[in-house]
C-alpha cells in the first residue's frame, strides 16, 4: 500500500501539474488570442509600415530626423511632458500629504475631491478650459478687473493652455500613488529620526523623501507617459502653435495620408518612452524605498 | 570596554508635569526624580499614563503644565531632536531603506561628525551589541531579537543623556524575552546610563529595575524598590499588580501611626495589623495576605477552611481554600502529599504578614491616546 503510494505520488503530481498548465493555458487562451489579433498584429503591421517606404527602409526616420520642424515638435513634446510631470509633482505633494494625514469623513471628502474629475469626460473638461481661458473668458476678465494685467493674456493656443489642461487632467495620477506611499510610512520612523537629533530638513531628506520615492516614481512615470502621448487636450488647447508628437502623427494620417511617416513617428515615441523608463528604473533607488511597510 | 562608550547619563527631574487631551487627563500632575545612571521602570496596565510620561520625557509630546529637566538643562519646551535622548520603540522603528550600519550611524551623521569618527563609534557599538559583521545587512534580514539590538545600538551610539525604552521586548517571544532581559541588565550595569523603561510585564520590571513606578489612572501610584512595592504596597492596586495576592474586603475600625484595627468579614474576626498610610476608619480598605504567607495549622488554631483545589507545581503546591464565610483564598505551600482536596484545615498567619491597604479604586480612564 505505502510502496504503491510513494510510486504513484510523483506521477499523480506530474499529472496534476500538467492539468494545471492546461487549465492555465485554457483560461489565458481567449485573452491571448484577442490581444494577439487586436493589438500585437496591428502594432507589428503599423511598425512595419515605417520600413516599407518607396524611398528605402529607413527613409522615414531620415525625414523625421532631418526636418527642423519635426525635431522642434519632438523637443516640444518632451519639454511639455517634463513640465507637466514636474508641476504635477509640486502640486500633488501637498494634496497627497494632507490626504495621508486626514481621517474619517474629511478623508472621504478629500479623496472624492481628487477622484471626482475622473467622472467627467476629458473632452468635456478640455472644452471647459477653452471657455475659461479665452481672450475674453472669465479668467482674463478677473485678472484685468483685479488690475493684475492691462491687456488680456494669451492663455489659449499655446503651451500655457496645454500645461493647464494637461495638469488638470493628469494630477490625480500623481496624487494617488504618492498618497499610497505616504500613508504607508510609519510615523514612528519620523519620531525616531527626530529623537536621534535630526533637523526637520534631515528627517525630510533622509527618511520621508526616500520612503515616498516609490510612489513619486510611479506617479511621475504615469504622468510623463500619458502626457507624451496625449492628444485631445494639446490638440484643442494648444492648436497649431503648440504641436506635439501625437498631433503630428494624427496629421500625417489624416491630412497627408503618409502612413509610413506616422508609423515611424509612433515607433520613435515608443523608443523614447522605453529608453526613459529604463533609465528611471536604473537611476532611482526605488527598490530600497519599497521595503517601507 | 573602550573609554568613549562609557558615559554615564544625566539625572532627570519632572516637576508637576501633566498632560491633557481636551477634557481627557492622560497624566495627572506628576513629580519624578531619576538619579544619573538609575534604571527606572514605569509599570502599569495600558492607559495608565506610562507611555504619555515617556513621550513627555522624550519630547514627542508637550506637557500641559510642569517642568522637565535633564541634568541642569530645562528641556520642557525643547523638541526631541534637541534633548539628546535615546529612544527604543516597541516595533524598533528601524529605517527600512537603510542598512544596519546606516541605521546605527544615523544619529551621528545628522550631528555632522567626521566620517572616520562615525565609523569608529558605529563599529564599537555594533561589537558591544554582538552585531559585528552585520553592518551591511538590510534590517529586514535581521531576526526580531537582532532588530531589537540594532534599535538599542542606534539609541546608545549617540551617548544619550537619558535612554528611553517603550516596551522594547513586546514583539519578542517569551524565551527570547528572558534572555534579552538579562542582556539589558548586563548592558545597563556596564554602561550605567540613565534609563526609563516602560512595560506592563511585572516580571520584566522586577528583573531590570533599580526602582519601579507603578502607574494607574494617569498617576504614579507608588514609586519604590521591588521590596517596597512587594512588602509595603501603598494601596490595593499596587498590592494586586505586583506579585500574587489575596485582597480581602475589611472594615477599618480605627487607624493611627501605621497600625489599624480591622474587621475582617472573611475571617469573622477583628485583628490588629500594619496599615499603609491613607488607611482610615470608615474608608474602603483591603487586607493583603500573600499566598506564600498563608499558613495551615492542623491543631485547630485559626480560621477554619476547606481545601477545594490542589495544583502540584513540583516543589510548591498551589491551593485554593474556601473559608467558612464562603470567601476563597489562594495559598502556596511546600509540597505535602497530605494536602488533598476536601481536607479540612485552619488558616493562620504571622502578624507581620498581613497588611491593611486603602482600596483606592483606579479612576476609569479612556484608552491612552498617546499610546503610539
Amino acid at each position: 500500500m505505502t510502496a504503491a503510494g510513494t510510486h504513484t505520488q510523483p506521477k499523480a503530481r506530474a499529472a496534476l501539474l500538467s492539468r494545471r498548465h492546461a487549465e492555465t493555458a485554457f483560461l489565458l487562451g481567449p485573452a491571448l488570442v484577442v490581444l494577439a489579433l487586436l493589438f500585437v498584429v496591428p502594432l507589428a503591421r503599423l511598425f512595419s509600415l515605417a520600413f516599407i517606404d518607396p524611398a528605402g527602409p529607413f527613409a522615414t526616420f531620415g525625414v523625421l530626423a532631418e526636418s527642423a520642424v519635426y525635431r522642434q515638435v519632438m523637443w516640444n513634446t518632451f519639454v511639455v511632458a517634463v513640465m507637466v510631470t514636474a508641476l504635477c509633482v509640486l502640486l500633488a505633494w501637498p494634496v497627497a500629504y494632507v490626504l495621508s494625514r486626514l481621517e474619517g469623513v474629511w478623508f472621504g471628502i478629500a479623496l472624492y475631491g481628487v477622484l471626482f474629475p475622473f467622472w467627467i469626460s476629458v473632452l468635456v473638461r478640455t472644452f471647459s478650459w477653452m471657455l475659461l481661458l479665452e481672450r475674453n473668458g472669465p479668467i482674463n476678465r478677473l485678472l484685468m478687473s483685479a488690475g493684475i494685467t492691462e491687456a488680456p493674456l494669451a492663455l489659449l493656443f499655446n503651451n500655457v493652455g496645454v500645461l493647464i489642461g494637461m495638469i488638470h487632467i493628469l494630477l490625480p495620477y500623481m496624487i494617488l500613488p504618492l498618497y499610497g506611499a505616504m500613508v504607508r510610512i510609519d510615523r514612528r520612523l519620523l519620531l525616531a529620526s527626530d529623537g536621534l537629533g535630526a533637523s526637520l530638513v534631515d528627517t525630510f531628506r533622509r527618511i520621508y523623501l526616500p520612503l515616498c520615492l516609490p510612489g513619486l516614481a510611479g506617479g511621475a512615470t504615469f504622468v510623463f507617459l500619458l502626457s507624451l502621448g496625449f492628444f485631445i487636450t494639446p490638440a484643442l488647447l494648444g492648436g497649431s502653435n503648440a504641436i506635439t508628437l501625437s498631433m503630428l502623427i494624427a496629421s500625417f494620417v489624416n491630412d497627408r495620408l503618409a502612413w509610413s511617416l506616422a508609423a515611424a513617428g509612433s515607433l520613435a515615441l515608443l523608443a523614447i518612452v522605453l529608453v526613459l523608463m529604463g533609465l528611471a528604473a536604473r537611476l532611482l533607488p526605488i527598490e530600497r524605498g519599497l521595503f517601507a511597510r | 570596554m573602550t573609554q568613549s562608550v562609557v558615559h554615564t547619563g544625566q539625572s532627570l527631574r519632572l516637576t508637576g508635569v501633566s498632560k491633557s487631551y481636551g477634557s481627557f487627563r492622560a497624566l495627572e500632575p506628576t513629580d519624578l526624580d531619576v538619579a544619573a545612571g538609575e534604571f527606572l521602570t514605569l509599570l502599569g496596565p495600558s492607559g495608565s499614563g506610562k507611555t504619555t510620561l515617556l513621550n513627555l520625557t522624550a519630547g514627542y509630546v508637550e506637557p500641559t503644565a510642569g517642568e522637565i529637566r535633564i541634568g541642569e538643562r530645562d528641556v520642557t519646551r525643547l523638541p526631541a531632536r534637541h534633548r539628546n535622548i535615546g529612544m527604543v520603540f516597541q516595533n524598533y522603528a528601524l529605517f527600512p531603506h537603510m542598512s544596519v550600519g546606516e541605521n546605527v550611524a544615523y544619529g551621528l551623521s545628522v550631528r555632522r561628525l567626521p566620517k572616520p569618527e562615525i565609523a569608529r563609534r558605529v563599529g564599537e557599538i555594533l561589537s558591544l551589541m554582538r552585531l559585528d559583521g552585520f553592518a551591511d545587512r538590510a534590517v529586514q534580514q535581521m531576526s526580531g531579537g537582532q532588530q531589537q539590538r540594532v534599535a538599542l545600538a542606534r539609541a546608545l551610539v549617540i551617548e544619550p543623556d537619558v535612554l528611553l525604552m517603550d516596551e522594547p521586548l513586546g514583539a519578542l517571544d517569551k524565551q527570547l524575552r528572558r534572555s534579552v532581559q538579562l542582556e539589558l541588565r548586563r548592558l545597563h550595569q556596564k554602561l550605567g546610563r540613565t534609563t526609563i523603561y516602560v512595560t506592563h510585564d511585572q516580571e520584566e520590571a522586577l528583573v531590570l529595575s533599580d526602582r519601579i513606578a507603578v502607574m494607574d489612572g494617569g498617576r504614579i501610584q507608588q514609586l519604590g524598590t521591588v521590596d517596597d512595592l512587594y512588602d509595603r504596597p501603598v494601596n490595593a492596586f499596587v498590592a494586586g499588580f505586583i506579585g500574587e495576592s489575596n485582597l480581602l474586603p475589611v472594615r477599618v475600625l480605627s487607624a493611627s501611626g501605621g497600625q489599624a484595627s480591622v474587621d475582617v468579614e472573611a475571617f469573622r474576626r477583628t485583628i490588629a495589623v500594619d496599615a499603609a498610610p491613607g488607611t482610615a476608619a470608615g474608608e474602603p480598605a483591603r487586607l493583603l495576605l500573600r499566598p506564600e504567607h498563608v499558613e495551615l495549622d492542623r491543631n485547630g488554631e485559626g480560621v477554619a477552611a476547606e481545601i477545594v483545589e490542589v495544583i502540584y507545581l513540583g516543589e510548591l503546591t498551589q491551593l485554593t481554600l474556601r473559608l467558612e464565610s464562603g470567601q476563597t483564598l489562594a495559598a502556596r505551600q511546600i509540597t505535602d502529599r497530605a494536602l488533598r482536596a476536601g481536607a479540612r484545615v485552619h488558616v493562620t498567619w504571622k502578624p507581620g504578614h498581613v497588611r491593611a491597604v486603602p482600596h483606592s479604586p483606579s479612576k476609569p480612564t479612556k484608552t491612552e491616546k498617546a499610546d503610539a
